[in-house]
């Protein structure tokens, strides 16, 4: 059952490119990774893209597809009506190398930026007990497949270059909040190196990271929401502000 | 062209960023020398990742019984008695102390009731044995594992002013050849994929970590890293595979649709409770349990049933038989006229657990169906059918020290190192495999540079190799190398797959060298910059070199045995137990050559039960009671 698919695909490279036009047949149950990986194979031989392992689990195929950040392995060609026009286009957040692929290293540049974590030193291998209902928290967003599409539709640095140096976006707030929940990180001050350093503050918590995340992490409402409330907390009670600086704590709980 | 080469100097190169890549660069940095990891994909995206059903360690945290005699002798059994001893000993002894490991890097396992990390139940293993997170272990390896080089760099910023100083990972980089100079190995050779830039690294020692070959196959769970990269890298190098006849068809991937083909449904679905039945409604699995295995698993739904609440007193069900065994019921059930309509059998978890409780233990499964086949597996069954998984053969390597056997300065461990899961790998072993024999070959690199020092590149290696980098560029020769892959692809998928024959596999020998010739005549169209028709030629070249390595294994060996069916030798030879077969590369071709399989010693021999070895051994070797 074979449909024959219109297609406009984004080429070119960092200096310039646009999109063209392909025609292109796709059969019953396939994705748009699929219909890219046909036109490669019969039209376009050097058409650049990435992708692995064709199952929502690696995170590399992602790109925007009618103007939505999506992962093509996981975006089914028969979601858009016979007569539509599929437009891909590449990640609009970070610069293009060529077709619909982009320049990731912002986001590893930001991976180094978040301390690592910090295993109890009294506590040796094999000893830790944790209860399942504690690592659920932080389960949660280790779930996260790296396709950073919450970053690229992120609007404090879609289209804010600028914001890009003081802003770690909602991959690594979820990072964060991952290692502030974890009940063995012995690093305490995770809420206020997100607030100070990571750029916590500059999310106004439109959720449209939420909305995009392949793997349903709930990242505004779970993460970075508990982090900013706890954030306001500490910063600006009076008492608990007091409590730290007498106590000298390294962090706030 | 070589003043435009960008040039590195590093103690050791680790060729992959899986599992068994980075736990063999942690094992390096800390042994306090310098590591480049070379990936062909982004940092954390290694077929690792696709993991799904858990890391198999004998800790005994859900049945204390367990430990790793019980372990040592559930990976011999799946292997059916042809693994190297010793590397199954190493990796039962060592499974769990690499697991625990993980926690103190902060991995975030499953737990039990007590808050130790949970085990759950599989294939061939005894008691439950997988530490898991959900249906998503593999995740969670590489994750904590690039958190663990992260860390490194971490502390390396802080030392030295310098993050990349001792690690630093080449990404999207293919390796294109290893060099050696007197002998030995000097470095590597290869290009970024990003824009064409060639690239050396000029190091003593490589560990090649790149894992499987399964792009070589048309139905396949691997993604199109793998294509075999550390298999061909090691033979042209001069070290040799052992039994590349072997290859894991995991039994259960997903059949429909056309797209997804292949893809992989976790052995967890079967470990939580699901059944295989055919399009007759048959619990089929029942009769296809071989008589070595007769005696631990049950013959009946109701004691099978059971199991799954009283594990001291019911035998297992039948579906938790090794994969082979499974995958080739399932392929004979198909063959019968009693498979689904796309071609599969149904597998079913629906109706032994709660919606809620699949939705938690299988989230990724749940997911994977609803999303691309339309099917909520807490309502339905699933169609699958065997797809191409695992490749059991590999480098021949000394099994302590993970060093290839006949190149000085050369390492691999991982699914790209033979040996450890012999003819058949259990499940969960494979996470596990990376993180002792990743650990391995970090140290015994190290240990070989801190011995050997430099051994630096000339001129006329850096030429040749970078002669072949330019080559598709220049060839007017017309072919194209996606329709040599999926040629290729046809040959093995009909002629080497999972039921194999003399005749057809003497086929796909000359096959293989005619696709071999033609590729010699690709022509690649447009630039450098990320230009997936350049990388396929050097993908392609490796795996024209892998499907000859495993299609003549195949043809040498007579009889049938885990991962290598013979229709015109069916059932095992305790004979043919007894030798591996070893491929090398004259530069033209691969050559096989049969060699004794290493003798059991005897406190491993004396591990099993006498009568259960008769089963696989000769009555000379039962005899005889191990090599000492």
């Amino acid at each position: 059952m074979a449909r024959t698919l219109k297609l406009r695909i984004w080429r070119g490279n960092d200096k310039d490119g646009g999109l063209q036009d392909v025609t292109v047949e796709a059969n019953n149950g396939e994705v748009v990774l699929d219909i890219i990986h046909r036109v490669q194979a019969t039209q376009m031989g050097d058409l650049a893209v990435r992708w692995n392992c064709k199952a929502g689990k690696c995170g590399s195929c992602s790109m925007e597809i009618n103007g939505k950040p999506r992962l093509a392995c996981m975006t089914q060609v028969s979601a858009y009506g016979e007569d539509e026009v599929i437009t891909i286009t590449p990640l609009r957040a970070f610069p293009v190398i060529k077709d619909l692929v982009t320049d990731l290293s912002f986001n590893y540049k930001k991976a180094m930026e978040v301390r690592a974590y910090e295993h109890p030193a009294d506590l040796a291998p094999g000893e830790a007990r944790m209860q399942q209902i504690d690592v659920e928290r932080s389960q949660e967003f280790r779930k996260c497949i790296e396709c950073f599409l919450c970053q690229d539709t992120c609007h404090v640095i879609r289209d804010h270059e600028e914001n890009k140096k003081s802003f770690a976006g909602p991959r690594f707030f979820i990072r964060l909040a991952e290692l502030d929940m974890h009940p063995l990180d012995t690093l305490r001050n995770r809420k206020q190196s997100a607030q100070e350093e990571h750029g916590l503050g500059m999310c106004n918590i439109t959720k449209c990271c939420t909305e995009v995340c392949p793997e349903h992490i709930r990242i505004t409402d779970n993460a970075i929401i508990p982090m900013k409330e706890r954030v306001v907390d500490v910063k600006y009670d009076p008492l608990r502000w007091l409590g730290s600086v007498i106590r000298k704590r390294e962090g706030i709980l | 062209m070589t003043s435009q080469i960008e040039h590195y100097k590093y103690d050791i190169v680790v060729i992959g960023a899986g599992g068994a890549g980075l736990r063999a660069a942690v094992e390096a940095r800390e042994a306090g020398l310098s590591v480049a990891i070379v990936c062909k994909s982004l940092f954390g995206k290694a077929h690792t990742v696709m993991a799904e059903g858990g890391a198999a360690a004998s800790m005994g945290n859900v049945n204390e019984k367990d430990n790793w005699m019980v372990h040592f002798r559930d990976t011999m059994r799946g292997g059916k008695f042809l693994n190297h001893y010793r590397m199954a000993e190493l990796h039962a002894k060592e499974a769990p102390d690499r697991i625990w490991e993980l926690e103190t890097w902060g991995a975030l396992f499953d737990r039990t009731q007590e808050g130790k990390i949970s085990q759950r139940n599989f294939g061939g293993h005894e008691y439950p044995r997988l530490a898991h997170v959900g249906d998503r272990t593999g995740l969670e390896l590489i994750r904590t594992m690039q958190q663990r080089i992260v860390a490194l760099q971490q502390k390396d910023g802080r030392d030295t002013g310098d993050a990349e100083k001792m690690i630093k990972v080449f990404a999207e980089v293919t390796i294109t050849e290893i060099l050696k100079e007197n002998g030995k190995v000097a470095g590597a050779y290869g290009y970024r994929r990003e824009n064409g830039q060639e690239i050396l690294f000029e190091a003593p020692a490589v560990v090649i970590a790149t894992g499987g070959v399964g792009k070589t196959f048309k139905i396949t769970s691997n993604s199109w890293e793998g294509t075999g990269d550390g298999h061909a890298l090691a033979l042209k190098a001069g070290a040799n595979l052992v039994d590349m006849e072997f290859l894991q068809f995991h039994p259960t991937g997903m059949v429909w649709p056309l797209s997804v083909k292949g893809i992989l449904v976790t052995e967890s679905v079967r470990g939580e409770g699901g059944i295989l039945t055919n399009s007759l409604g048959e619990r089929f699995m029942f009769k296809y349990i071989p008589d070595v295995f007769k005696d631990k698993y049950a013959d009946n739904e109701a004691e099978a049933d059971r199991w799954y609440v009283d594990q001291d007193n019911n035998r297992r069900p039948p579906e938790l038989l090794p994969r082979d065994e499974v995958a080739r019921a399932i392929n004979s059930e198909v063959k019968a006229g009693r498979g689904t309509e796309h071609g599969g059998v149904f597998l079913d978890v629906s109706k032994r657990l709660s919606a809620e409780v699949i939705k938690k233990r299988l989230p990724s499964m749940w997911h994977q169906f609803y999303e691309l086949a339309g099917v909520d597996i807490t309502k339905e069954a699933m169609e699958v059918g065997p797809t191409c998984h695992y490749v059991m053969g590999g480098v021949e390597v000394e099994p302590d020290t993970a060093a290839a056997v006949g190149v000085d300065g050369l390492f691999a461990a991982g699914e790209v190192a033979g040996g450890m899961h012999g003819s058949n790998r259990l499940g969960g072993n494979s996470l596990t495999d990376l993180l002792v024999f990743g650990r391995r070959a970090g140290k015994g690199a190290a240990e070989y540079v801190k011995s050997h020092g430099a051994n630096p590149v000339t001129d006329e290696t850096l030429a040749t190799a970078a002669e072949k980098i330019a080559a598709p560029f220049i060839s007017a020769g017309g072919e194209n190398a996606y329709t040599l892959h999926t040629d290729l692809q046809e040959v093995t998928h009909n002629l080497v797959g999972i039921i194999r024959t003399g005749d057809e596999l003497s086929e796909a020998i000359t096959k293989i060298a005619e696709l071999r010739k033609r590729s010699a005549d690709i022509s690649v169209t447009g630039d450098r910059i990320f230009n997936p028709g350049f990388h396929l030629v050097f993908d392609l070249d490796n795996m024209l070199l892998v499907a000859e390595s495993t299609a003549k294994s195949a043809l040498a060996r007579e009889e049938s045995r885990g991962g290598h069916t013979r229709d015109d030798f069916p059932g095992m030879n305790s004979t043919w137990r007894q030798v591996n077969h070893i491929s090398s590369f004259d530069g033209e071709k691969v050559n096989i050559k049969t060699q004794p399989l290493p003798v059991l010693p005897k406190e491993l021999f004396d591990l099993f039960d006498v009568h259960e070895l008769e089963k696989y051994m000769t009555p000379q070797e039962i005899a005889k009671g191990g090599s000492n």
